[in-house]
C-alpha cells in the first residue's frame, strides 16, 4: 500500500509542476507580443504618456516576476483581472458560462460512457460479426467527422425538419433543470457522437485483448456461456484501461465544447474564449486558458491515478 | 512480422525477371487489388480530391472570390450549387477550397513531421540528456490542450496563414516526435545499428541510412493520421473565424458563412462540411488498411 501512496504522491507533484509550468507558459506567452498590452490597448496613435500611465495602471511597469505572483495569486483567489474589450470583471464574465459548459460536458458524459461501455461489450462479445464490423466502420467514420458537420446534421434532422428540439441551446441562469437539459440536448448529442467511437474502441480492444488469456480459457473449457465469461470474467479485469480512457475523453469533452458551443451559441466558456481571441481581449484568453489547460491536466492526472491504482502490474514496474 | 510481405516477394520473383522498380510497381498493385473495398474506395477518393484540388481553375468558368450574382441564389443551371451569402459560386468556392483547404492542411503535417520526426529519432539515437530535455519539453507541450494552445497563440501572434501553419505545425510536432522516439528506440539497439556505430558513421548517416528506412512504415500511417487531425483543426479553426481568413475560399469558413441556410432546410452549407468529412474518412480507411499490412505499430491514437 505503502508503494502505490508513493507513487501517486509522486503522479500529484508531477501533475501540479506541469500546470505551475504551463501557467508560466499562458503569461509569458504575451510577452512575446510586438510591444505589450497597454500598446496594444490604445493602439499606435497613443501618446508615450497614456501609455505610461494605462501601463502604470495594470502594474506593467513592475518586473515580470512579481507581475507572474499577482497574477498568479488573483487567478486563485479567483480575481481573474477586468477585461480588456468592455472591462468588466473577467470573474463575472467567466462564472455562469463555466458552469454552464461543465453541465453540458457532464450531459455529454452521461450519454457517452453508458452507451459507448455497452456498444464495446457487445462489439467484443459477437468478435467479427456484422454487427462487429459495422459498428467499426460507423465509429471510424464517425471519428473522422469535424463536430460541426454532425452538429449541423442533428440541427437539420431533429430541429428544423423534425421540429423536436430548439436549434439554438440559449440557456437562462433561472431555467428549470429539465428544460436546461431539453436545450442542452442536441450539444449534448454532438458531443456524444464525437467522443464515443474512441472510447468504444478501447473497451472492445481492451476486453479482446483479455479473451486470449489462459483464465479465460479455462472458463472457456468449463463450457460457461459466452456473456457470461465477457461480463463476469473478463469486463472487472478491463476495467482498470476502460476508466481510464473514459477519463481522457471527458478532458477532450471539455475541449471539444468550444466548437460545438459557437454551434449552437450556448453561452460557454468555449463561446467566450472564442469571441474574446477575435477581439484580441488578452486577459480574458489568458483566464480561459487557463481554466481549459487545468481541468485538463487535472483530469489527465486523475486518469493516471486510476490507472496505477486499479492496475497492480503498474506498481511493480520492470 | 514481415512474413506474408516477403512470401508475395518470392511469388513474384516466380513470373518472368522484371526491372526493380516494376516489380516494385506490379507488388503494389497486386496488394491493391487485394485490399478490402473501404481502402479501394478510399484510395479512388483520395485521387478525386487531389485531381480537383490541382485542376480547380480548368474544371470552373468564374473566379475564385468573384461576385457572380445575387446572394443566396437557389441550385439552378447556371450556378449549379447556388450562390453564397455575397453572391460568389459556391461550386467553384467549393473546387478552390479543396486546393486551399488541404494544401494548408499537407504543408502543416510535412511541416510538423520534418520537426517532430528529426527530433524524435535524432533523441533516441542521441540518448542522453538531450533525449531528457527534448521529452519533458515534449511533455508539458502535450499537456496543454491543441485547440486552447492555438487560440492562444493566434491572439497572440495575430491570424495569418503563415503563423497557422507554423503553430500547428509545432503543436502537431510533439505526437510526431513520439511516435518517432518510440519506434526509432526498437531499432536503434539492432546489431546493424550498433555496427554503423562502430564503423564510426556520423550520427545524421546513422538516423537516415540505418534507421529511417526500418520505421517508414508506421511513420507513413501516421502520416495519414496526423493529416486528419490536422486538416479538422484548421477546419474547426476556420469555422470559428479563427484560421483561413476571407476572401480565400476554405471549407471551414464556407459552412459558418452560409449555416443560417440550414434554417430553410437548405444542405448546401453542409456540402463543404461533408467534403472534409469524407477526405478525413477516405484517408482514414486507407490508414486502416495500411496498418492492417504493416502488422500495426501504432501505439497510440
Amino acid at each position: 500500500m505503502g508503494a502505490i501512496l508513493k507513487i501517486v504522491a509522486q503522479r500529484l507533484a508531477l501533475g501540479l509542476f506541469v500546470l505551475f509550468v504551463v501557467s508560466l507558459i499562458i503569461f509569458l506567452g504575451v510577452s512575446l507580443l510586438p510591444g505589450d498590452l497597454a500598446q496594444q490597448m490604445l493602439g499606435q496613435t497613443a501618446t508615450p504618456e497614456t501609455v505610461a500611465a494605462i501601463r502604470r495602471e495594470l502594474g506593467l511597469d513592475l518586473p515580470a516576476h512579481i507581475r507572474y505572483i499577482h497574477w498568479l495569486v488573483g487567478m486563485l483567489h479567483g480575481d481573474f483581472g477586468t477585461s480588456l474589450a468592455n472591462h468588466r470583471e473577467i470573474a463575472e464574465l467567466i462564472g455562469v458560462r463555466l458552469q454552464n459548459t461543465l453541465f453540458l460536458a457532464s450531459l455529454a458524459a452521461a450519454i457517452a460512457v453508458p452507451v459507448a461501455v455497452t456498444l464495446g461489450v457487445l462489439a467484443a462479445l459477437y468478435r467479427n460479426s456484422l454487427y462487429d464490423r459495422l459498428v467499426n466502420i460507423v465509429t471510424l467514420t464517425s471519428i473522422s467527422f469535424p463536430e460541426f458537420f454532425i452538429a449541423y446534421i442533428l440541427i437539420l434532422f431533429m430541429s428544423v425538419k423534425a421540429g423536436w428540439f430548439p436549434s439554438l441551446s440559449n440557456v437562462s441562469p433561472g431555467m428549470p433543470f429539465w428544460d436546461r437539459v431539453y436545450y442542452c440536448l442536441l450539444p449534448a448529442l454532438t458531443l456524444t457522437m464525437v467522443v464515443i467511437a474512441h472510447m468504444m474502441r478501447m473497451t472492445r480492444a481492451s476486453i479482446i485483448n483479455l479473451l486470449s488469456s489462459p483464465y479465460i480459457e479455462m472458463a472457456n473449457l468449463k463450457g460457461l456461456k459466452r456473456s457470461h465469461i465477457i461480463i463476469k470474467h473478463a469486463l472487472p479485469n478491463a476495467w482498470a484501461p476502460i476508466v481510464n480512457v473514459i477519463v481522457i475523453n471527458l478532458a477532450y469533452l471539455i475541449v471539444g465544447v468550444v466548437v460545438v458551443e459557437v454551434v449552437f451559441v450556448y453561452p460557454g466558456l468555449g463561446q467566450l474564449i472564442v469571441d474574446s481571441v477575435q477581439k484580441r481581449d488578452i486577459p480574458v484568453v489568458q483566464a480561459c486558458s487557463l481554466i481549459f489547460a487545468a481541468t485538463y491536466i487535472l483530469l489527465n492526472l486523475t486518469a493516471d491515478i486510476l490507472s496505477i491504482v486499479t492496475n497492480p502490474r503498474l506498481l511493480h514496474p520492470r | 512480422m514481415n512474413q506474408p510481405v516477403s512470401k508475395t516477394a518470392q511469388t513474384a520473383d516466380a513470373a518472368p525477371p522484371p526491372t526493380p522498380r516494376v516489380r516494385g510497381w506490379r507488388l503494389a498493385w497486386r496488394e491493391l487489388r487485394k485490399a478490402p473495398w473501404t481502402a479501394k474506395i478510399g484510395l479512388f477518393l483520395i485521387f478525386c480530391y487531389v485531381f480537383i484540388a490541382i485542376f480547380a481553375p480548368v474544371l470552373t468558368p468564374y473566379g475564385e472570390s468573384q461576385v457572380v450574382g445575387q446572394e443566396f441564389e437557389p441550385w439552378g443551371s447556371q450556378y449549379l450549387l447556388g450562390t453564397d451569402a455575397l453572391g460568389r459560386d459556391m461550386l467553384t468556392r467549393l473546387l478552390y477550397g479543396a486546393r486551399n483547404t488541404i494544401g494548408i492542411a499537407f504543408v502543416t503535417t510535412c511541416f510538423a513531421f520534418l520537426i517532430g520526426g528529426t527530433c524524435g529519432i535524432l533523441a533516441s539515437v542521441l540518448g542522453g540528456w538531450i533525449d531528457q530535455i527534448l521529452s519533458r519539453v515534449i511533455d508539458i507541450l502535450m499537456a496543454i490542450p491543441q485547440l486552447i494552445f492555438a487560440l492562444l497563440l493566434l491572439t497572440i501572434f495575430a491570424i495569418y496563414i503563415p503563423v497557422i501553419i507554423v503553430i500547428i505545425a509545432v503543436l502537431d510536432s510533439t505526437r510526431v516526435f513520439r511516435l518517432a522516439r518510440a519506434v526509432t528506440l526498437n531499432v536503434a539497439v539492432m546489431d546493424f545499428v550498433e555496427a554503423a556505430r562502430l564503423r564510426g558513421e556520423r550520427i545524421g548517416w546513422i538516423a537516415i541510412r540505418e534507421v529511417l528506412p526500418n520505421i517508414t512504415a508506421p511513420l507513413v500511417a501516421e502520416f495519414g493520421l496526423r493529416f486528419c487531425f490536422v486538416f479538422l483543426t484548421i477546419a474547426a479553426l476556420s469555422f470559428l473565424g479563427l484560421g483561413i481568413q476571407p476572401p480565400t475560399a476554405d471549407w471551414g469558413s464556407m459552412v459558418r458563412d452560409n449555416a443560417t441556410l440550414i434554417t430553410y432546410e437548405d444542405i448546401t452549407p453542409l456540402l463543404p462540411a461533408a467534403a472534409i468529412a469524407l477526405l478525413t474518412v477516405s484517408v482514414n480507411f486507407v490508414v486502416d488498411w495500411f496498418l492492417h499490412k504493416t502488422s500495426g505499430l501504432r501505439d497510440e491514437h
